[in-house]
């Protein structure tokens, strides 16, 4: 094996104390030639200040659409072995668990076929296979499917959904979101594998208002576990946070977004009908507070981040689900906003911008879902209910 | 009432228009679906048949798949990139 590259640029991503992606291409480059013509064109465009990837063309394996995001160096004389360098996304389990023989199986096969980086996991979601050529695709795509592994979605199909680690570790999921992952991912392998829409389609599973993978601004299906009774509390347990020093009045009742709890230094008082679900006290003092009872979901729909246009936040569409399964309400409601996007939405729109383009009433109408009170934007603001002060005006003169 | 066209049928029609388009206009799956409903009629095709109509054509390697910002259906052939 050739002796690494000279990388004194890179080398400056490798000082301080945090964890170096560059630390961990050398140790990679020791055993492929993969990584270390990585380094050198890596180095070569902080150099140079310009990017030397070609993105895009090739998609997938044999009847899939998605999966592999196509890349190609344009300095291939220069660096061989990246002038193919093809990302898989490989679908990961529900709530990224693994057994320790199914990461080894995975780091084997991309050994062997692939330059032997991964990331794991992608902002996706999906565990992603870092760098191979086109021959390897088909040979990599069937040891993983031989391991029970599949791709996972790319382009403009649905994306792998995913979803946190819900009831399996989390005393606060508020419904199975592994279980709706596993179901919605095994329902929809058609549209996963073959692209068929304006765009991109996320599904995002958070079994709590802390949303612990982001749903809310990141997918454009938020599904967001919540409750719609009182929070539980222990008043012993109140007390012995005060006890132990948590000053409640400052750091948890004038941090409520509602301003509906109080605290008299002795009782803890939730007036839980103006409750926002912020999950900020239940934070605050875990042992004490826990979310209600009667437990489900909010439907929330149309975030992104910024690509074609801005970033969006997910607006409410269903106040409060029950999930059951087999979920066929929530599949209905799915397919009946994707017959109108599909049908509808321009190239490279997504839902979130459609609905922005149509209006959000129009949308509503088109898909068959009455408006509500609780479809707001804002917590506290109501889109839907307008006053006309002129009149109000009149009638004091 | 006509008969549905078969999928050989649509696939055919599909491979024909993605032919016809090559290097001039890049074809989503949708648009491949509305230019069937109007070459055969709503009576004749739904988007049913011509997503299994597509999945032929990708399976038997007729067409493949391809990405530029958005996903694509195209004549197979050599990546530009990989020039």
């Amino acid at each position: 094996m050739a002796e690494l590259p000279e990388t004194p640029l890179l080398d400056e991503l490798e000082k301080g104390p945090w964890p170096s992606f560059v630390t961990e291409i050398k140790q990679a480059a020791e055993h492929h030639e993969e990584a270390r013509d990585l380094l050198g064109q890596l180095e070569r465009s902080y150099r140079e200040r310009i990017g030397h990837w070609k993105h895009g063309g090739i998609v997938g394996v044999l009847g899939y659409g998605g999966g592999v995001i196509g890349r190609y160096s344009d300095l291939p004389d220069d660096f061989p072995g990246v002038s193919h360098f093809h990302t898989l996304r490989v679908n990961q389990p529900a709530g990224w668990f693994y057994t320790s023989k199914a990461l080894r199986d995975i780091c084997d096969i991309w050994e062997e076929h692939g330059s032997g980086l991964t990331n794991m996991h992608g902002s996706t979601g999906d565990i992603v296979l870092l760098g191979t050529s086109t021959p390897e695709l088909e040979p990599t795509f069937k040891k993983l499917t031989e391991k029970g592994f599949d791709l996972g979605g790319s382009g403009s199909d649905v994306r792998t959904p995913s979803c946190c680690v819900g009831p399996a570790r989390c005393e606060w999921a508020c419904y199975d979101t592994l279980g709706l992952t596993y179901d919605l991912t095994m329902s929809y392998q058609d549209e996963l594998h073959r692209p068929m829409f304006p765009y991109k389609w996320k599904f995002k599973m958070s079994g709590c208002p802390n949303d612990c993978v982001a749903a809310i601004a990141r997918s454009d299906l938020s599904i967001i576990g919540t409750w719609r009774d009182e929070i539980v509390k222990d008043d012993a347990e109140v007390r012995k946070y005060a006890d132990n020093g948590l000053d409640i009045f400052n750091d948890v009742v004038l941090n409520c977004p509602a301003k509906c709890m109080k605290w008299d230094g002795e009782k803890l008082e939730i007036d839980d009908e103006y409750c926002r679900k912020c999950m900020h006290c239940i934070n605050a003092m875990p042992k004490a507070l826990a979310p209600g009872k009667d437990r489900g979901a909010t439907i929330l729909i149309g975030s992104k981040a910024p690509i074609v246009e801005g970033a969006l936040l997910s607006s409410v569409l269903v106040p409060f689900w029950k999930p059951e399964e087999p979920y066929e309400d929530l599949k209905d409601l799915v397919e009946a906003i994707w017959d109108v996007w599909s049908e509808e939405g321009k190239n490279r729109e997504r839902v979130g911008e459609f609905i922005q383009r149509v209006g959000m009433g129009n949308f509503l109408e088109a898909i068959g879902l009455d408006p509500e009170p609780e479809m707001v934007a804002f917590p506290r603001e109501n889109p839907y209910v307008f006053y006309d002060l002129s009149e109000d005006e009149d009638e004091d003169e | 009432m006509a008969d549905s066209a078969t999928t050989e049928e649509i696939a055919d029609a599909m491979e024909k228009q993605v032919a016809a388009a090559q290097g001039l206009k890049k074809l989503k799956p949708g648009d491949l679906v509305k230019m069937m409903i109007e070459l055969f009629g709503e009576d004749r095709v739904d988007k049913k048949a011509c997503k299994k109509a597509i999945k032929l054509l990708i399976e038997t390697e007729r067409c493949v798949y391809t990405y530029f910002g958005g996903s694509f259906i195209e004549m197979p052939h050599k990546e530009g990139a990989e020039n």
